[in-house]
């Protein structure tokens, strides 16, 4: 039976968790706001909240200056490309680790994470280099092929985690009917993990579309994503904050509504495991 | 793996579009003159069909790239956007194509470039990059609160009379700030204003044998006034202030005074953003009473790179983005206030163009004088006015600007960030093999 709450305990955490709700999306807000303003109100101090005329022109502006669907197609192939290619490494890879684990496993996931660790800027030579020798610098083969080594240990960390919540017993039961080994993990294990692969794939298609540092290093022209778009709007010197926020709504806006429509997939997955 | 024959497909397309025409890709900066040419580039496109595929990046990302690609030779672009901090050291490391036909060229006219900025784009006497734009430092000043103040600018101002009338300007009841000044920590914002006051005031970077010179009492002066002003006259929050922030508040009306970029003058004097607009005298940089007004000379150049298979493609782009007709072009679509200053000679004989920016005379002053060969007082082994010219100074600047951006923002004393900065700078000009 669930506990009783008192109604002002309950008031005072939806009020909390509204608060705390508004603060994290602030920013975005803000920036959304700003992209409808001219460049004076943009900047103007004390801040004005809400522009005196609602305009579009920043949105004309950043298209007309740079070709928002050459680089919105960019990121959509290079981050659900190397998500996907991700996981058709990762769920193997994580089943092996899960099921069958040998007394290096906690050593191999330990040292797959230190790969996170290490600054990207300390590699970025070598990789250039590589890259420039393969033909692969600003292409979305390269990056597709960077993105996914790059995430490959988030993935498969939390598909091992999701795996391990599953029983044993399940997939044995299976191999006793007879099920070959990529019957067992097609058939029984990915659907039984179906909301753990799901706030994976949801999570790492976030993380490649937001990844900054490869996409701008490694492009140039043809393959640059929205990273780079949102990129050409930021100056040191000269005011372009409304067209700046106008670009960066732009580049949030499909991956926001994603995260939207998929909020309880992610929720779920995410405390996938949580109650024992 | 529904999508594999899509992005087959789009990859298809992708290398065949790019395949079927001449093109450079042109690697540049987020700044209103470069966003300019690249709208009216469609000019060039038209006359020669060598197709343009531009990069926009904001200029630290800029920098970190092209570095990257020049130094590895990695051949994504064709031109390059750089600076005058740049061009001298790629050019003596050979990365740099260099532009003797161009200079030979009577047409594009070379000896039209002013001294200054072309001199500090050559190696040797080799021409390296050709400047798009070039800017020194100056003074801008509110000619209604000086006059309230009961002062008048000097045609030769100082240090000293700077930090008087700022003083006198400051009215913190209006939020009026009488001084404006770069506090936000980077080589190019902090200490480029650092760099150039201590110019003026007689110090230096390093001695003839690449000794540190923070440990002089000269930088305890300098930074103790900059410190001690911007306190008794600079806006809340100084520490984090670049050129943007400074130029937001000076549009406000908030500050008595600015010194920073001569580029500037053309926002503050624009109507449609500067609340000021006509309110703002113009003057040259100030010294100490020794001439020296710190030499803060800075130039975007375009460049191209030794890795660009298209050399002669590129050039001719450099020689239509830098030429007087580009400047007539720009005039005629945009106006004669909006073509890129600070680097032909013919533009300050323009009676259109002095007309258009009341500013102009300054400019070219300035410029005229800003000695990056001998910046300093006393001698020094490198070139460069608000920057040392060599690759350390960079991560060298950055560090020594934190330093004294929390000496400015009250978190450490001037003679920690001064004593910090003399060990930081000790270790890297050991490490680099400058000194032992």
């Amino acid at each position: 039976m669930a506990r009783s709450v008192r109604p002002q305990t309950k008031i005072a955490f939806t009020v909390l968790a509204w608060l705390v709700g508004l603060i994290l999306f602030f920013p975005i807000l803000w920036a959304i706001l700003t992209s409808f303003k001219t460049e004076s109100e943009a900047i103007a101090s004390p801040p004005v909240v809400l522009p005196s005329v609602w305009t579009l022109e920043n949105y004309f502006d950043v298209q007309a200056r740079s070709d928002y669907f050459k680089h919105f197609f960019n990121s959509v192939l290079i981050s659900v490309g190397s998500t996907l290619i991700g996981l058709f490494i990762g769920v193997p890879a994580a089943w092996s680790m899960a099921f069958s684990p040998t007394k290096r496993t906690k050593d191999i996931l330990m040292w797959m994470l230190s790969t996170k660790m290490m600054p990207a800027v300390g590699v970025v030579v070598p990789i250039y280099l590589l890259f420039r020798d393969w033909q692969l610098l600003d292409t979305v083969h390269g990056l597709t092929f960077v993105l996914t080594m790059i995430n490959l240990p988030i993935i498969i960390w939390m598909l091992y985690t999701y795996f391990r919540e599953i029983p044993v017993d399940i997939l044995e039961a299976a191999r006793m009917d007879g099920a070959e080994l990529w019957k067992e993990i097609v058939y029984v294990l990915v659907p039984m993990a179906i909301p753990g692969i799901a706030s994976t794939l949801l999570l790492n298609v976030i993380l490649a579309w937001n990844e900054a540092f490869w996409t701008i290093n490694l492009t140039a022209a043809q393959a640059a994503p929205l990273t780079a778009f949102i990129s050409s709007f930021s100056s040191p010197q000269g005011l372009f904050w409304a067209k700046l926020s106008a670009a960066s709504t732009l580049a949030i806006a499909p991956i926001l509504l994603l995260g939207w429509f998929s909020q309880k997939q992610l929720v779920r997955g995410l405390t996938f495991g949580a109650v024992k | 793996m529904k999508n594999t024959p899509f992005l087959v497909g789009a990859l298809t397309i992708a290398l065949v579009g790019s395949a079927s025409a001449q093109s450079l890709t042109i690697a540049t900066v987020n700044n209103g003159d470069m966003i300019r040419m690249q709208e009216l580039s469609s000019g060039f496109t038209d006359e020669t069909g060598i197709e343009l595929n531009w990069v926009v990046l904001e200029e630290n990302t800029l920098r970190q790239r092209v570095t990257t690609d020049i130094a590895t030779g990695g051949g994504q672009y064709d031109i390059m956007t750089i600076g005058n901090y740049e061009v001298p050291i790629w050019g003596r490391q050979g990365w740099l194509a260099p532009l003797d036909d161009l200079a030979e060229d009577a047409d594009y006219n070379v000896d039209d470039l002013l001294p200054a900025i072309r001199g500090g784009l050559s190696v040797d006497g080799t021409l390296y990059a050709v400047p798009f734009y070039g800017e020194s430092s100056m003074i801008m000043y509110r000619t209604d609160l000086l006059e309230e103040a009961g002062l008048e600018m000097p045609e030769n101002p100082t240090w000293e009379f700077v930090a008087e009338a700022a003083r006198a300007m400051t009215d913190r009841e209006n939020d009026i700030n009488g001084i404006c000044l770069r506090g936000k920590a980077g080589w190019g914002e902090n200490m480029a204003l650092i760099t150039s006051m201590a110019n003026a005031f007689g110090g230096r970077w390093f001695d003839e044998d690449w000794n540190p010179q923070f440990d002089q009492p000269v930088w305890n002066e300098v930074l103790n006034f900059y410190v001690d002003l911007m306190n008794d006259a600079g806006p809340a929050g100084a520490s984090s202030n670049g050129f943007n922030e400074n130029l937001a508040l000076f549009q406000q009306g908030r500050c008595g005074m600015w010194i920073d970029a001569t580029v500037a003058a053309s926002f503050v004097s624009n109507p449609d953003d500067s609340e000021v607009a006509d309110m703002v005298g113009y003057a040259v940089a100030p010294d100490t009473g020794n001439d020296n007004r710190g030499n803060w000379l800075w130039s975007w150049n375009l460049g191209i790179p030794e890795s660009s298979q298209q050399k002669d493609a590129a050039k001719q782009f450099l020689a239509w983005a830098t030429s007087q007709e580009y400047t007539n072009l720009v005039a005629e679509n945009e106006g004669w206030a909006n073509v890129p200053p600070g680097t032909r000679t013919s533009l300050y004989e323009n009676p259109d163009y002095i007309e258009a920016a009341p500013f102009a005379e300054i400019t070219l002053d300035a410029i005229n004088a800003a000695d990056t060969v001998n910046p300093t007082v006393d001698p020094v082994p490198y070139v460069g006015g608000q920057f040392v010219a060599i690759p350390e100074f960079q991560g060298l600047g950055t560090t020594v600007g934190q330093l004294f951006s929390a000496a400015l923002a009250g978190q450490s004393s001037v003679d920690d960030a001064l004593s910090q900065a003399q060990s930081v700078a000790e270790r890297e000009m050991r490490r680099g093999g400058y000194m032992n």
